[in-house]
């Protein structure tokens, strides 16, 4: 019975596309989110997610609508977007969540303006919001695939570079790291984070996927592979839970595998008190 | 990316001429100028705000000067590894999940090089420092478990392990039981053997006193840098503290230093 319930929707092939996304998506976003919420980013990757809407409207519109294209335009626009928000933070003339608000809300304003340009634009615009995983194509997939893939490797190669910064960046200065460098690497990494997610759970919902899972892992644990192992773990189960609701209860499937990475992240945090106590 | 300058033996392992830090509105550090052996320990001292940090950071070369010149072993601090910054523990993240040994092997990345992984070799430098410091039988654990004086010997140990020559420590005695400076302090003769030279930023003059071969005196100049018993005196002491010095009777060195006034109601005698 229960059997029949879990295989039922996995005869669709959207299905099986969906899963294979939402689990690869969860796991890069869990290994990158760990740094996202050791370093304070928060803010700066729900920012992130949101100005690269006018590079994907733009895209939308100068290709008529096809959606292969589309991550090219989100990767190019988040790049330039994480870069650029990287060099603007750094002048001192207005505080730097200051600066990121201002620009995440313009560049998101602006997106949405380029969209509604277009005629029966809600349906588009909603799928850029919030995610559309069952619309995933093979193709889509094997971008997923590679550049989750190139994140990956890069945080492993650059693993205890990345740690020292993270922890102490005065040390990884004395230690003669090249701090720079690394710092816009990292920005690059949660970049090509949000354009492989973007098809996933939508922008306006990304920062749950680079946070929540990270922060449920943050409760149970002290060690950093830990972390990320657990993170990447409540990540992929929240993908496939998350679709499962987004089946049986006709859910939007991002907001459902949202919610359930929020549950666990309820749950976490209810343990971690009841264990204090 | 990696590539270090050499030392010069025959240059002072720290020769800083001329220092300026300025940043906006404000200096930071006038016209600090003052070398250091191989081997001396310092302690450095002066109200808050005084500009200790600052010039810790300037010789490690986290912060470039407005003006002057840092030189370690006759050239740019930027070249070397062999310079210790132990952060002050107020300013360190202790909820970020490493262990002990995590953090010491930190001081072992640049040796290790990009995309280098630790060899046996670098895990023992990092044990031979935990048994330096102590902590030996501490190395697993997560550091928000440690106590303040284990917390500082930890970065001790992470300094050794780095093989600095030149450490840097900013108020490590600040906040600890005297037991922990008690073990805090009999690690300094350790390190003295070692031949590291030692700067000590610290509020207690007294401790300042009586470890240390020379003190220097900070309030954004450098007002007085030598033996104790040169710089303890009342009418240097109040150039650095001003109206915060009160003295207790007439004789040289005896005062009381009522430092409370903006910082957390710590208290520093000197008798």
């Amino acid at each position: 019975m229960f059997i029949d319930w879990l295989l039922a929707p996995l005869q669709y092939e959207f299905m099986l596309r969906g899963m294979a996304a939402a689990i690869l998506v969860g796991i890069v976003c869990a290994v990158v989110g760990t740094y996202v919420v050791l370093r304070g980013m928060a803010f700066f990757g729900d920012a992130l997610a949101h100005t690269i809407l006018p590079g994907i409207a733009l895209g939308y519109i100068i290709s008529g609508g096809a959606r292969d294209t589309l991550f090219w335009w989100a990767l190019g626009t988040a790049i330039v977007a994480a870069l650029g928000i990287g060099v603007i933070s750094k002048q001192a003339q207005v505080r730097e969540d200051t600066a990121i608000g201002i620009i995440f809300a313009g560049t998101f304003a602006l997106g949405i303006a380029l969209i509604s340009t277009v005629r029966s634009y809600a349906v588009d615009l909603s799928h850029f919001l919030f995610g559309d995983v069952l619309g995933v194509s093979s193709h889509s997939l094997w971008l997923i695939v590679i550049f989750g893939g190139i994140v990956l490797l890069t945080i492993a190669a650059f693993y205890k570079e990345f740690m020292t910064l993270s922890f102490d960046p005065i040390l990884a200065i004395t230690l003669r790291l090249p701090v720079g460098l690394l710092n816009n690497l990292l920005l690059t990494l949660i970049a090509v984070t949000v354009a492989v997610s973007l098809q996933t759970v939508g922008v306006a919902l990304m920062v749950a996927m680079l946070v929540t899972p990270a922060a449920t892992a943050y409760l149970l644990t002290h060690r950093l592979p830990v972390m990320m192992s657990l993170a990447a773990i409540f990540a992929s189960l929240s993908g496939v839970i998350g679709l499962y609701l987004s089946y049986y209860l006709s859910i939007a499937s991002g907001a459902a595998i949202v919610l359930t990475a929020t549950l666990f992240f309820l749950l976490a945090f209810l343990w971690k008190r009841m264990k204090s106590v | 990316m990696y590539s270090h300058s050499h030392h010069l033996d025959d240059r002072p392992i720290l020769d800083v001429r001329n220092l300026n830090v300025r940043y906006t509105g404000y200096s930071a550090l006038e016209e600090i100028s003052f070398h250091l052996h191989a081997g001396e320990r310092v302690a450095v001292v002066g109200p808050n705000g005084a500009g200790k940090s600052t010039l810790f950071k300037a010789v490690a070369g986290v912060l470039q000067p407005s003006s002057g010149e840092v030189t370690i072993y006759g050239s740019g601090p930027r070249g070397h590894i062999c310079i210790a910054y132990i952060p002050q523990r107020s300013q360190v993240d202790w909820k970020f999940p490493v262990s002990v040994a995590d953090v010491v092997m930190m001081g072992r990345i640049a040796k290790l090089g990009l995309l280098g992984w630790p060899k046996k070799s670098d895990w023992e430098h990092v044990h031979r420092a935990l048994k330096t410091v102590n902590m030996d039988d501490l190395s697993k654990r997560q550091i928000s478990q440690l106590s303040g004086g284990q917390q500082q010997r930890m970065f001790i140990a992470r300094a050794i392990a780095q093989e600095a020559e030149l450490m840097l420590m900013d108020e490590p005695l600040t906040g600890l039981d005297t037991p922990s400076q008690e073990s805090l302090l009999d690690l300094l003769d350790t390190l003295r053997e070692q031949h590291v030279t030692v700067m000590v930023a610290t509020h207690d003059l007294e401790q300042a006193a009586r470890h240390f071969d020379r003190i220097m005196l900070l309030n954004h100049r450098l007002i007085a840098f030598g033996e104790p018993t040169a710089v303890m005196r009342t009418e240097i002491l109040l150039q650095a503290y001003g109206t915060r010095l009160r003295p207790v009777d007439g004789q040289a060195g005896m005062v009381t230093l009522d430092d409370s006034c903006c910082d957390e109601g710590e208290h520093d005698h000197v008798h």
